[in-house]
């Protein structure tokens, strides 16, 4: 079976075949809720969505990388990077469709 | 933020909407991507970010309380990695 790429445009397709709305407010649904789940996101709220999977933020601290052409030293600087957590649920569905 | 006020949020901006129709609007996004995914198939969000699974193979693993052997079999699991967008969103922020 070859792997296909979903995006925004079958997920928009989706929402007006099951909700009913218009294609054009279909697709701005979408992209509001990918907005709202980002905000969130950006306020280090973490962000849980039940039987999918949680998203949240993590600090990191600096700390002292290599450049693995050169091996010269370079500090990694502080940041913030964002870490998905899919629920047992998720994990389950994808195991028993394998 | 749950999934609940996930729906809230969303139902608040759009206040045209029936509070049940954004309940699954937001539930058919969250099916869209698990079916995409139970597929094998990707989920390519441009600026938000990629979901995909990967591939574990069976592995020997060790029962760290007893250290006891166990075979551990073969699984797929979801991935995600995070968009250039959203990922300098969430950096700058935190300043």
């Amino acid at each position: 079976m070859e792997s296909k790429t979903v995006t925004r445009a079958q997920l928009g397709e989706a929402v007006y075949q099951e909700v009913g709305l218009s294609r054009h407010e279909s697709a701005e649904m979408v992209e509001s809720l990918l907005a709202e789940i980002s905000g969130a996101l950006q306020k280090g709220e973490m962000v849980k969505i039940s039987s999918f999977g949680s998203f949240s933020v993590r600090r990191k601290g600096e700390r002292i990388g290599r450049n693995p052409k050169t091996g010269e030293e370079v500090p990694i600087l502080p940041r913030t990077v964002l870490i998905f957590r899919p629920s047992h649920v998720l994990k389950n569905r994808i195991n028993e469709g394998a | 933020m749950t999934k609940s006020e996930l729906i809230q949020r969303l139902a608040e901006s759009h206040p045209h909407l029936y509070h049940r129709d954004v309940e699954r609007i937001v539930s058919t996004v969250f099916d869209e991507i698990s079916s995409a995914l139970e597929r094998g198939d990707r989920v390519e969000l441009r600026g938000f970010g990629t979901f995909s699974v990967k591939h574990r193979e069976a592995r020997v693993g060790r029962n760290p309380r007893t250290g006891d052997t166990v075979q551990v079999a073969p699984k797929t699991v979801p991935f995600f990695k995070t968009g250039k967008q959203l990922r300098d969103l969430v950096n700058n922020s935190s300043g």
